[in-house]
Parts: C-alpha cells; structure tokens; sequence
C-alpha cells in the first residue's frame, strides 16, 4: 500500500519533465503537419503555373520564327520546316462543335428521363450505365471507332446519306460533299459526342436535383405538362449549372487525343467539307511528338500544345465559374 | 381555349419520346461498345497473354511486358499522388477553408481535373525527359501522377467536409493538437471516402494513354527498371490497333477488354464502398 503510494508520488514527480517533452514534440509535428499540407497544397498551384510555363518555353522559338503566320497558315510541312497551325485548330474547334450539337441535346435528354420520367426502379441502374459510358478509356473509344463505328456505320450508312441528302443542296452542299470514306472530321466529331455524352447527363442530373420539389410541384398542380415543368421551371432555375456542364464537356472535347487520332484521317488541311480527312491539335501532337526532330519541329508542337493549353484554359475556367456562381445561389 | 389543349399534350408526348430515344440511344452505344470488346477481346484472353512478350508479327506474343510496365507506372504514378493529394485536399479543408488562396488551389485543381491530359504529357516531357536525355518509365508515372492528384485532392476535401465539427471539437477538447485531430480523428472518419478517391484515380490512371506516348515510349522487351522506357497496355493497345497484322489486332482487342474491365472494376468497386459507408450512417 505504502510502497505503491510512493511510486505513485515517484511517476507523478517524473511527469512534469516527460509531459513537456511531449507537449514540445506534439506542437513540433503539429506545425510540421501543417507545413507540409501546404506545401503540397501549394505544389497544385505551381503544378498548373509549371505547365503553362514549360509549354511556353518549349513554344518560344516556334513562336519567334513564325510570329503571327503560326496562327494563320495550314501549311505543315516537317522537311520544308514550315508549319502553321490554322489547320489543327480548325479541326479542334469542328470536331468539338460537332460533339457538342449531338452530345448536349442527347446528354440533356437523358438527364430530364433519368430526373423527371424514369421509373424508380430503373433510376439507378440506367444512372450507372450512364456513368460506364464515362469510364470508358478514351483508347477503346478510339479501337472501337476504327473498327466498327468507321466500316459498319459510318462510311455504308451515314456518310453516303449525308452526301445524297445534305449534299445535293445548293449552297451549303460543298459542306457535306465528297467520297464517304469513312474516316473524318464529322467521324471523330460523332464518336467525341458519344463521349461527352455521359459528362452533360451527370453534371445536368446533378443540378436538375438542385431545383426545390415546391417549384415543380406547383408547377404540375396548376396542370402544366412534364416537357413545360422541364421547359419552365427545371432549365431555366438551373440555366448557369447546365451552361457550366455543358463548358466543361466541351472542355474535355477540344482536348480529348486518343479516340480523335483513330478516325480523323490525320491530314493537315483545311477542307470546306466536314466529311473530309483533318487533324486536330492534339492528334498532331500524338501522332508526330515521339518522331519530331528537336528545334522548330519539336517547338512547333509545343506551341500547339501551349494554344491547346489556353484554349480549354479559357472555356473550363468559365465552367467552373458558372459551376460556382449557381453552388452560391443553391446555398442562399 | 378548348383547342390549346391537345396541342400541349401532343408536344409533351413528343418532347417524352425524344428523351425516351437519347436514353435508348445512349445505352446503345454503351452496349455496342462493350459488346464489340468482349466478342474480339474474349477469345484472345489466354494465358499466353499473361506469360508470354509482346512480339514482332508473325511470332506468337502475349502482354506480359505491358500488363507489368502499367502495373509499375500506375503504382508510381500512385505513390507520387496519393500522398500529394491527401496533403493537399486536407490543407483545403482543414486549414485553408475560404481563405483567398485555399480558393485560388481549388479553382487550379479543379482546371487540373479536367486539363487534356496529352498537355501533362507535353509538360512531364519537357521536365522530366528533356533534363535526362532519355524516355523512361519514371517520367511516365510522374504523367500519371500529374493526372490523378487532381482527383485525389478533390475527394479528400470533399469527405473531410463532411465530418462533423463536434467531433473535432471533442478532441480538441482533449487537448489534442490539430494535427492529430486531423489524423487520429477525422481521417479515420473518412477512411472509406479516402479510398474511394484513391480507387478512381487508379482507375483514371490504367485507362490513359495519351501522356504516356512521349513520356514512357513503350518497349517491346521486358523491363521492370523505372529508368528505361517502358511498355504499358494502353501504348501497346495504340501500337497494335493500327497495325496490319491480324494476330497484334487481336492482341489489342484482348489488352483493351482487360484494360476496361480492370477499369469499370475498379469504378464500381469504389462506388459500393462509398455507398455502403453512406447506407450504415
């Protein structure tokens, strides 16, 4: 009893000194643990200002020997040492354009089925499918393009249609012309829609369920239809939401490679008709980087990677911006 | 009056039946899609394709060297975010909150997130090839990590907000310092959710192939040396899709159905583990 008193009294007495050389090596590894979350934080940021820099870097002597030609010819020729990018941003800017007409308005349908007319039962199970859709690699959308999307669909279906019906106007003909070859812009631009497809639905249904059920039930109680609740109420209450899922899928467009690089027929040109063989700026970068001999051929590449860089820069900062502004108002 | 009527609820039946068609049509491509990978990829699945080298045409080849080459870039590639990205979502949610430059890296990460991922390429190449004169598998898993730190710092910022103050309050109570509120308490709260956000990025990580073109190369010989060039199934998927040969074809169907299953697997995997963690609160 005594005995163990005094060795209690003992510990206790040694406590003081332990405890502070805890306490010191606590609030060591607390400060510690704090830097080093920032410092990773920190390292994110430089992450972003380290890609725009190196690319820009790599692009300068491309950009100093062209100046502003770099932007206005499509000519791109390795032994001539001439290059111009005009004609991988054109088949950028198309083939995304493309992808978005069909991709938005059938990635919207989807999310107004999955939200305001899909049976309960089958809600999730088709919501998953959906998202299958997006975890496909971009590289089996890309085998699976050339392989059966080109021979089976487009070029014995789609194309020749194209050219009997859309082709034979006067005018805006020579936009639908030539032989259906299969390959091309209009290709790549349907196998990016089916892609984006599932991005529009997800972000759409998301937002969709922002809307306040009162809204749409008042709505369906003075007898409005499902297509006026959908046109009345859920897209206009959630337009900035829909608007920002809709740049952030054309953000994943104008930089999606692999899939793009199978069935666009990799020829440097501009052609009036969307049928025809094109390129885009990251297929060229795919297709010719590994190959490219260092100097202005190599610059010349980086340069299209730095305009690439800027331009998705622009529309997914606009995405998320929109994305934030409509978080704010759900808040409110 | 009476005549608006018919009119409204033909445009609704019409309006009803082109959602009814985008969803049949969506579906579609998923099941043609998949449909075409396991009729070409199921027959070539055997266990050469495990055991045996890619090989020139001609000569019976497997994946071997591919399958090892993703496994080893995705580990670095996960080894390099993993970290990186739990520090950087915990700075965000723990420490940063609205401060103006947690707000600054949420909106640079969520560029990241979505940044086309053959730029990462570009950039890991100028930075990590450039300055050592040679491809390597290094410079590849450094693309991949670039890809999935994004993602890893999003989901670690989202599940840490959503353990409750009180129960940092409590321990802060005991006297513990931050950081081992952080680490004994919140992280073990959000466990589930951490290995969720690790799951997707290893899923993003084995389906990209475009930072890997001019990062790592590829290379038709087995190489487990992080600093050789180094093969992986999505680069042999896009040398052998374009090659005339019938067998390296098959090959590239048989790689890319393992690739998607390994993906999608992985995808669902996190999902019942997240769902399951939100059904038991």
């Amino acid at each position: 009893m005594t005995a163990s008193a005094i060795q209690a009294t003992e510990s206790s007495g040694s406590l003081p000194r332990d405890r502070s050389g805890a306490l010191g090596r606590l609030k060591v590894w607390d400060a510690g643990f704090r830097f080093m979350t920032f410092g990773a934080a920190s390292l994110v940021l430089f992450l972003l200002l380290g890609v725009a820099i190196s690319l820009f870097i790599g692009a300068l002597p491309a950009f100093r020997h062209f100046g502003l030609d770099f932007f206005i010819s499509d000519s791109w020729s390795p032994p001539k040492e001439r290059f111009g990018a005009a004609a991988a941003i054109y088949g950028t800017l198309a083939t995304s354009i493309i992808a978005m007409l069909i991709g938005v308005p059938v990635g919207l349908g989807i999310a107004v089925f999955l939200t305001e007319l899909c049976p309960p039962a089958l809600r999730r199970p088709i919501g998953i499918a959906i998202e299958l859709l997006a975890g496909i690699p971009s590289i089996i959308y890309g085998i699976w393009g050339v392989y059966y999307f080109k021979p089976f669909i487009m070029q014995p279906y789609v194309q020749p249609f194209i050219i009997g019906t859309l082709g034979a106007i006067p005018g805006i003909g020579a936009l639908f012309a030539g032989p259906p070859l299969g390959y091309g812009i209009l290709t790549a631009g349907l196998v990016l829609a089916v892609m984006i497809l599932p991005f529009v639905t997800a972000i759409s249904r998301d937002v969709f369920e922002t809307v306040p059920s009162v809204l749409k039930e008042a709505a369906y109680g003075v007898g409005a239809t499902t297509f006026e609740v959908v046109g009345n109420i859920v897209l206009p209450y959630t337009r900035v939401g829909v608007v920002g899922g809709v740049m952030l899928a054309l953000g994943r467009a104008l930089g999606e490679t692999m899939a793009v690089t199978f069935v666009i027929g990799n020829a440097t040109r501009i052609s009036t008709s969307i049928l025809s063989q094109g390129t885009t700026i990251s297929a060229m970068i795919a297709n010719q980087f590994a190959d490219a001999d260092p100097g202005l051929f190599t610059s010349s590449l980086l340069a299209l990677g730095f305009i690439l860089f800027i331009i998705t820069f622009v529309v997914l900062a606009l995405a998320r911006w929109m994305l934030a502004r409509l978080e704010v108002k759900a808040e409110r | 009056m009476a005549n608006l009527y018919p009119a409204r609820k033909r445009r609704n039946a019409i309006w009803i039946g082109l959602a009814w068609v985008a969803t049949l049509f969506g579906l579609g491509w998923l099941v043609l899609i998949l449909g075409a990978l396991f009729w070409n990829g199921f027959g070539g699945l055997s266990l050469d394709v495990f055991t045996k080298m890619t090989a020139p045409p001609g000569v019976a080849g497997g994946l071997l060297n591919s399958i090892v080459g993703s496994l080893i870039q995705t580990a670095l590639g996960l080894v390099i975010a993993a970290p990186l990205g739990i520090l950087a979502g915990t700075y965000l949610a723990e420490y940063g909150h609205y401060s103006r430059i947690a707000a600054v890296v949420r909106f640079i990460n969520d560029i990241l997130l979505s940044a086309p991922s053959i730029v990462v390429g570009l950039f890991v190449y100028q930075f990590c090839v450039v300055p050592f004169g040679h491809f390597s598998g290094l410079a590849g898993g450094i693309a991949l990590a670039v890809i999935a730190t994004p993602i890893i710092v999003r989901t670690t910022e989202d599940m840490l907000r959503l353990v409750p103050n009180t129960l940092r309050e409590a321990a802060s109570a005991l006297g513990m310092p931050r950081a081992l509120v952080i680490q004994r308490v919140a992280y073990r709260a959000v466990r589930a959710g951490l290995i969720t956000g690790i799951l997707l990025a290893i899923a993003r990580m084995t389906g990209e192939t475009a930072p890997l073109i001019f990062t790592a190369l590829g290379n038709s010989l087995f190489t487990a040396d992080p600093t050789q060039p180094m093969s992986s199934l999505p680069l042999i998927i896009y040398e052998f899709a374009r090659s005339p040969y019938a067998e390296q074809q098959r090959l590239a169907w048989t790689g890319a159905l393992i690739v998607t299953l390994a993906v999608l697997s992985l995808s669902i995997f996190a999902r019942v583990i997240s769902s399951s963690r939100s059904r038991g609160r």
